[in-house]
């Protein structure tokens, strides 16, 4: 059973008469600002109300991300994160709770070996990854992999895919479908772009079970309003965004990201349905 | 050495997205479809007579092809062995280089496709004068990303581009060199796919662009045959070029892909020397991974992450290169060897003063590779009482280079910007 999917699939559902709810999904990358600091940040999000963290893996040319995503992950390498630190960061992280999904540009997986990865992020109690730079059409080995150890697949779909596209990634999925709410890179943005609503539902109809929007939500109000249509909300820059200005004056603890992440998790939890 | 076992078909005529295990398209899922759309479009402008002939007429009245082939005898006496050789001039190419061939037939497939907006990446700057260049002529919106640390070393080119009327900017972050303005460029093309084309400028990237990009570029070494034909009545025994990302080595090598008795070698940036780590020399210092969309050799560290890469060359300055070289020396078709930063400027001032041609410091790594022809050329099973024949892509013209030639020389006094006498005699 998807580790991921399960959890969208209790959230949806409600429990003790609650009504059901998306998700809140956070990224923050391993190792910034240094790698017990962004565990600590990762459990604090967890503690505050993220429902699945995501944990990027740092990478050298990390081209579906903007500045402030970069910026984090050029720190962290330039502070010597390596791929085996990740591992350990998801075996703390998953112990707060959440499922934790690995998001990691592809080259990074086939140098440490798609196999012997897949047996160690299971090992470390990894749901499974997200893969930008991999699509389905590319990822057989991975596919093999993931089956064999249990792992989630989240593959992306964009604006730009088609219907045979979106059946296709929708059926390699497991645990969600990442839909890319706007043609571009991470970051912040003043509106979440307009197609997002229609490509979730596009998606559903091509069969995918659960699909997650993410690119460009920063905001409670853009969190509800993509909560009303999504099974997760996934942001990223707007929590890098908070480690940084938690870096930037370390007498605020991590204050300043469980504020960030209360706003959000208020909104996904206050959205109509 | 013996030919290689050639099966499955023609080599000449492999077609993507895969190169034995090289190639594909690793990139984000918003450019498949810009991608599916490009392949669909080139495919139909290939079968379509009135797309070669406007191409062809272009090569003819705007980029002056075809290119001359020049034997360089004094150069020769060099090389040694009793060898001829011989240079395909894409040096004397409009824009200065075999770039212009690629450029001009991406930009006629861009009106083709409707889009108004083409936006690529330089590392030495002669890809984004080349673009610059088609835009112009095609009237076409153009902005070009380039290294900062590049528009420094190239600054000539960059007013060139900006005189065409791009707009280039400089990208300042990584290692500020090609590898980053690549980065960058596909950020800009993730966000603008529906209105912009990305004119990439090598044969690497997701499929199609190593294959289509190779077929705009073969013009060389169909050329270079049919002229070596007339000069000497018979095919080359070596064919030499330089290989960054590696698009002036798949024009050449190509037309002779199919011939096994003619040696095929494509010379890396071997920078300070690959024992050093500093250099481009993927197949020697490399190992297979993915960067910008394709599978195949590249500088990396044991976690996966991309190496900082090394020539005094910029065009050559690349941590990968493109799958098709990746597949041909996992199949032994082409011997790829490093040369040093020293040896590629040696072999610059020995054309300089053989032959009154200046090269792109990227073409004289492929000369300098020449040089080591000779030693072997004398074991080369050659037609009786022939010279064993050598073919250089001299792939780009040294304008663009003099300052850093001048620099390596101490021909200029980097202090003062002054010219120096007393410069290392050339």
């Amino acid at each position: 059973m998807s580790p991921t999917g399960s959890r969208l699939t209790a959230l949806a559902e409600g429990a003790d008469g609650s009504p059901g709810r998306a998700a809140l999904i956070g990224y923050l990358p391993v190792g910034y600002p240094d790698v017990a600091r962004s565990v600590e940040a990762a459990r604090t999000m967890v503690g505050a109300g993220v429902d699945i963290v995501e944990l990027g893996v740092p990478y050298s040319d990390p081209v579906m991300d903007g500045p402030t995503i970069q910026h984090a992950v050029e720190h962290a390498l330039a502070g010597g994160v390596k791929v085996r630190d990740v591992l350990s960061s998801v075996e703390q992280v998953a112990e707060a709770g959440a499922p934790v999904l690995v998001m990691t540009y592809w080259n990074l997986v086939m140098r440490y070996g798609i196999e012997a990865f897949a047996r160690d992020l299971a090992a470390a109690g990894g749901a499974g990854l997200i893969t930008p730079d991999l699509i389905p059409d590319e990822a057989s080995r991975w596919i093999a992999a993931s089956d064999e150890h249990g792992l989630d697949r989240v593959f992306l779909v964009a604006p730009s895919s088609t219907p045979e596209r979106l059946a296709r990634t929708a059926a390699a999925s497991r645990g969600f479908v990442y839909a890319a709410s706007t043609m571009g890179v991470t970051g912040e943005r003043a509106t979440v772009g307009d197609r997002a609503a229609q490509l979730v539902a596009d998606t559903r109809s091509a069969g995918a079970g659960h699909v997650c929007v993410g690119l460009g939500v920063s905001r409670a109000e853009q969190a509800a309003e993509v909560a009303s249509y999504a099974d997760g909300v996934i942001v990223g820059s707007a929590l890098v965004r908070a480690v940084q200005e938690v870096e930037s004056d370390p007498t605020r603890g991590m204050d300043r990201l469980a504020e960030v992440t209360a706003e959000l998790a208020a909104g996904v939890r206050g959205a109509r349905r | 050495m013996s030919a290689p076992e050639l099966s499955g078909g023609p080599l000449g005529t492999h077609a993507g997205p895969y190169f034995g295990q090289f190639g594909g398209r690793f990139v984000p899922e918003a450019l498949i479809a810009a991608l599916d759309e490009l392949e669909t479009e080139y495919h139909k402008a290939l079968a379509d007579p009135a797309f070669g002939q406007a191409l062809a007429r272009l090569h003819r009245t705007y980029t002056g092809r075809p290119s001359m082939l020049t034997e360089v005898p004094r150069f020769a006496e060099h090389v040694g062995g009793g060898a001829r050789v011989f240079l395909k001039r894409e040096d004397l190419n409009h824009t200065g280089s075999h770039k212009i061939n690629n450029v001009l037939g991406q930009a006629l497939l861009v009106k083709r496709m409707g889009k108004k907006r083409v936006i690529a990446e330089t590392g030495a700057g002669q890809h984004g004068v080349a673009t610059a260049t088609a835009a112009a002529l095609m009237d076409l919106e153009c902005t070009v990303y380039m290294g900062e640390e590049d528009t420094r070393r190239q600054a000539l080119n960059v007013a060139r581009m900006r005189l065409l009327g791009a707009e280039v900017v400089p990208v300042a972050i990584g290692t500020r060199t090609l590898k980053d303005a690549i980065n960058e460029a596909l950020r800009d093309w993730v966000a603008n796919v529906e209105t912009t084309h990305y004119l990439l400028g090598t044969v690497t990237g997701p499929h199609p662009f190593p294959e289509m990009v190779r077929d705009f570029h073969k013009v060389i070494g169909e050329e270079a045959k049919q002229q070596l034909a007339e000069e000497v009545g018979r095919l080359p025994d070596a064919v030499a070029a330089c290989v960054g990302g590696g698009s002036n080595a798949m024009g050449i090598f190509n037309a002779f892909l199919d011939d096994p008795q003619v040696r095929l070698f494509g010379f890396e940036a071997g920078g300070e020397g690959v024992s050093s780590g500093r250099h481009s020399a993927r197949f020697s210092g490399g190992a297979p991974g993915v960067l910008h969309g394709a599978l195949s050799f590249l500088l990396q560290d044991e976690d996966g992450q991309t190496l900082p890469s090394h020539s005094i060359s910029a065009g050559l300055d690349y941590p990968s290169v493109g799958p098709e070289h990746a597949w041909l020396n996992e199949i032994g078709r082409v011997s790829y060897q490093p040369v040093t930063d020293t040896e590629a400027m040696d072999a610059f001032r020995l054309l300089c003063r053989t032959e009154g041609i200046i090269p792109a410091i990227e073409s004289a790594h492929a000369l300098a590779g020449a040089l080591r022809l000779g030693a072997e050329a004398a074991t080369w099973d050659v037609p009786d009482g022939q010279a064993p024949v050598i073919l250089v892509n001299l792939s780009g013209r040294g304008d663009k280079d003099v300052a850093t030639a001048a620099r390596w020389f101490g021909l200029i006094d980097d202090e003062t910007g002054t010219t120096s006498d007393e410069g290392v005699q050339l």
